[in-house]
């Protein structure tokens, strides 16, 4: 698990970022890629739920009554944005800034929680004021359990990232701490990309059909 | 008030049932029995210091394998009881509500809750050692994997006594297994309780991923390997790419019937036929995820005993890469009748049939390894050869199923039955056995005893044919699947008498090899060189049991067949030298793995009743222990030299 205990492929890791700097932290963010991957089979298989499902509404509200450009647009940007300050914390990382590092991660939670906030309004009008609850069709249930597994990884990114600010805070910039930190920024992006495909597959799909 | 209360207890407890009061009285019985057990040797500290809080590999392999053990005593039961109802025609051992129940929670246990869990449990004690590491990639998140396995299967077993087990089948199908037509708890049960044991198997299939890939000994390339080293690679990627897909499919039907969304509904568009998909999505992979680490077994074993390096390692290899491929692209061979386009059959048919060949290509490789070995006839062995014939019948079955128009005629027939169990029986659970009885010394320092081992492979071999070698003509003569009890006079009944004989026989083949357990545990041979079997893989290069570190030295690796090369270098006369000890850096021990997956039971136990006070909490409780373990930083600690020469010397390895 870690450096001469249970491996013995020995590299010069000097030269190397300082999250890379361990064999320990090297195999943690090797195995966060492949859990990465999985989070994308889950997220496919919710995609392919969802486009099966989308048409399925059952005389009640479609994709076009309801979206509305506004509010998605603002989570859209939101989101990009935060994916950009996000990549900054680890040019700050990489640079052993720690008031930089911590800096950043504090702008991508709030714009992050900003962006939590936007959704539960968009469902909450959804399924209050529009009457198209996740019970309503099928096409609904599929909308607001893909989008809603989206939005809780959010939420328990910002809860993940506060945890390491914590630490960074106590301890600085190590290798564990930057390894922690790093993740989380592979993390964050991620469920960029994620909104990308929902922004396509859901959102512009919906208006356009 | 007190009505209430009784009411609420007779929904709560499953009720008017004399076997299930027998299950309530003998799990108080057997509860009771072990903390009085723990509480009068004192062993309570000793059972959380050395066993519920351990990282090490080989101890939670080894609770991997009792609890497998323990389970497949469970679905033995089951299906015990469904042949003693369907021995004779219009039998009332069994109701028909009763029966549903039975073959649903046999089938899952069997799947879920044994073939897996034995799988991983071999495989913790075996990759390790076998690649040189001192542990796996990742030990906490290892013992946590166990841990949601152990509490998910208690949680999935507890529906037989509180609220009702689940009645839908092992892939419970939607509508049936839907709130509308399913209502009550048992359903949920298996929505849970599974979920909460697959987010488990998903950490596995990463950790093992990143040990096997990330730290083999010096010089071991991968295709320096050993062959069940490989199968677990490929399992594993099968099990990253495969579960996510399983995890959303039961998320989804609990969220059908938790809070009214319609995705497997059939009111308000949702589409039943889309559970179907995503379930054999996930469900035909599983499969291969029971089948490869056999293989893998197999192939150690019966190079191992036919002494000769295995013949066409290569090919092996790809065959099993090109298995693991295909495996995502047939699941729709499980619903040919189910209304789809005869392009659709056609190519899932044809893909289907394409495994066979790298299957094919496989048994050919065994056979060749086979050819012109000093083949010993141990027990493990005796399973493997065992596997070759048995299997293969399974395999040719399942090419005649492959053909969708003929699969018309066998679908959900006893034809279908028989194919399965050819392939997990003779498949997975020989292997299981083969390698708990090849692997034995190495987990506890002592042999199994090889005459009892070989009558209970014989009963168990025997049995296993005479009960569903019969069952592929019973399927032909037109008796289905599922079906609780049949009208005299349809010829079935000659041949279900013979298959409960079979079944009963298989049952002491079982009890026959839990009885050389314990009798083994008593009585059996050390294991003093650490290498009875005259092994050729690095597993056997070390103490049995290894020591926590596994090597005091890592090993450097310059063949195939590691150890078998060292043996041999030794033997030429090649000194070794010993470079000096040092000392070793091992992860702490920790409660947080077993603290936490006791929450998920709580939260899992909650939403199953639907009781969210109870649910909610447990899911914070989660949370929490998530949060606790990233503010540990103190989680490794070193065992000094002296440590160590004293280990070694206490197995005689100092020299
Ligand atoms: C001890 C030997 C066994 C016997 C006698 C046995 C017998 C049976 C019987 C009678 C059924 C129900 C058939 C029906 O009514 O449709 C069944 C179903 C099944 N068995 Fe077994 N079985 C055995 C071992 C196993 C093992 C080891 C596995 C898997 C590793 C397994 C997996 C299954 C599955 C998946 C089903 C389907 C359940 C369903 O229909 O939902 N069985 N078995
Ligand atoms: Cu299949």
């Amino acid at each position: 698990m870690t450096d001469a205990t249970l491996s013995l492929h020995e590299k010069d890791r000097s030269q190397m970022p300082i999250e890379y700097s361990t064999e320990e932290g090297d195999l943690r963010i090797v195995g966060f890629w492949i859990f990465l991957a999985a989070e994308l089979v889950l997220f496919g298989t919710l995609f392919g739920t969802y486009l099966v499902l989308q048409s399925h509404t059952a005389g009640g509200p479609t994709a076009k009554d309801l979206f509305e450009i506004g509010p998605v647009m603002a989570e859209t940007i939101v989101l990009l944005v935060s994916s950009f300050t996000c990549g900054l914390s680890t040019i700050e990382l990489r640079r052993h800034n720690k008031r930089g590092l911590i800096g950043w991660l504090l702008v991508t939670i709030l714009l992050g929680l900003v962006f939590v906030g936007l959704e539960v309004n968009e469902f909450y009008t959804y399924a209050v004021h529009e009457g198209a609850p996740l019970s309503r069709s099928a096409f609904l249930s599929g909308f607001f359990v893909l989008l809603g597994t989206h939005g809780c990884h959010v939420s328990l990114g910002i809860v993940w990232i506060i945890g390491i600010l914590l630490q960074l805070g106590k301890r600085g910039i190590t290798p564990v701490t930057a390894r922690k930190a790093f993740m989380a920024g592979l993390y964050w992006h991620f469920l960029d990309v994620v909104w990308i495909f929902i922004f396509t597959a859901v959102y512009l799909t919906g208006w356009v059909i | 008030m007190i009505d209430s209360v009784k009411s609420f207890l007779g929904w709560f407890f499953v009720t008017g049932d004399p076997m299930i009061y027998g299950a309530d009285a003998s799990i108080a019985l057997v509860s009771i029995g072990i903390v009085a057990v723990l509480t009068y040797f004192k062993k309570w500290k000793w059972l959380w210091n050395e066993w519920l809080t351990t990282v090490d590999h080989k101890k939670i392999g080894i609770m991997y394998i009792i609890a497998a053990l323990l389970m497949l005593f469970r679905g033995g039961m089951d299906a015990l009881m469904m042949r003693a109802q369907l021995t004779l025609p219009n039998m009332h051992f069994l109701d028909a509500e009763h029966y549903n129940q039975v073959f649903t929670t046999h089938g899952t246990i069997m799947i879920i809750f044994v073939a897996m869990p034995f799988i991983f449990g071999l495989m913790n004690i075996a990759v390790p050692l076998q690649i040189g590491a001192r542990d796996v990639a990742y030990p906490f998140l290892n013992a946590l994997s166990f841990w949601l396995f152990f509490f998910g299967a208690m949680l999935f077993n507890l529906s037989f006594v509180i609220g009702g087990s689940p009645d839908a089948g092992w892939s419970s199908y939607a509508p049936y297994a839907g709130a509308e037509m399913n209502p009550g708890v048992g359903q949920n049960y298996y929505l849970i309780g599974v979920q909460i044991s697959g987010i488990g198997s998903l950490a596995t299939g990463i950790n093992f991923l990143v040990t096997i890939l990330k730290m083999r000994a010096p010089g071991m390339t991968l295709f320096k390997m050993p062959m069940f080293t490989w199968s677990i690679l490929i399992t594993s990627v099968i099990v990253v790419f495969a579960f996510p897909a399983f995890t959303v499919a039961l998320a989804l039907m609990t969220i059908d019937r938790l809070f009214g969304a319609h995705f497997f509904t059939i009111a308000a568009g949702g589409s039943p036929m889309l559970w179907a998909n995503l379930f054999w999505f996930w469900g035909h992979p599983e499969v291969y995820i029971v089948l490869l680490p056999v293989f893998g077994i197999f192939s150690e074993v019966i190079a191992t005993f036919a002494h000769k390096t295995l013949f066409g390692y290569a090919v092996m290899v790809w065959s099993m890469v090109a298995i693991s491929v295909l495996s995502f692209i047939t699941w729709l061979h499980h619903f040919f009748t189910m209304g789809n386009t005869a392009p659709v059959n056609a190519f899932f048919s044809i893909s289907t049939m394409l495994i066979a060949i790298p299957t094919g290509v496989k048994i050919f490789n065994w056979l060749f390894t086979l050819n012109k070995g000093r083949i010993q006839f141990t027990t493990p062995m005796l399973w493997a050869l065992a596997f070759i014939p048995n299997f293969t019948i399974g395999g040719v079955t399942g090419v005649m199923l492959a053909m969708a128009p003929a699969d018309y005629q066998y679908h959900n027939s006893y034809f279908l039955v028989a194919h399965f169990h050819s392939t997990l029986i003779a498949g997975t659970v020989f292997g299981i056995f083969c390698g708990l009885h090849y692997w034995w010394p190495k987990m506890f320092g002592y042999m199994l005893d090889e005459v009892k081992g070989k009558w209970s492979f014989w009963i168990f071999m025997i049995s296993f044919n005479i009960c569903f070698m019969p069952m592929y003509f019973l399927g032909l003569m037109g008796m289905t699947r599922r079906m609780y009890t049949y009208p005299a006079g349809l010829g079935w009944t000659p041949i279900n008498v013979v298959m409960s004989i079979g079944a009963a026989g298989m049952g002491i083949g079982f009890a026959l090899m839990a009885y050389n357990i314990v009798w083994s545990a008593v009585r059996g041979k050390k294991d003093t060189t650490g290498d009875p079997w005259n092994g050729r893989t690095l597993e056997w290069a070390t103490a049995s049991p290894a020591a926590e570190y596994n090597f005091a030295h890592i090993p450097e690796i310059k063949s195939r067949d590691a150890f078998a090369a060292m043996k041999e270098a030794r033997a030429a006369g090649h000194a070794e030298t010993v470079p000096p000890y040092k000392a070793i850096h091992m992860p702490n021990n920790t409660g947080i793995p077993v603290i936490m997956s006791a929450f998920m039971f709580i939260a899992g136990f909650g939403f199953v009743f639907e009781w969210y006070w109870m649910g909610i909490p447990g899911l914070i409780g989660v949370v929490a222990c998530m949060i606790a373990r990233s503010f540990v930083y103190d989680d490794h600690h070193y065992i000094p030299v002296e440590k160590v020469k004293q280990t070694e010397a206490a197995t005689g390895r100092l020299s």
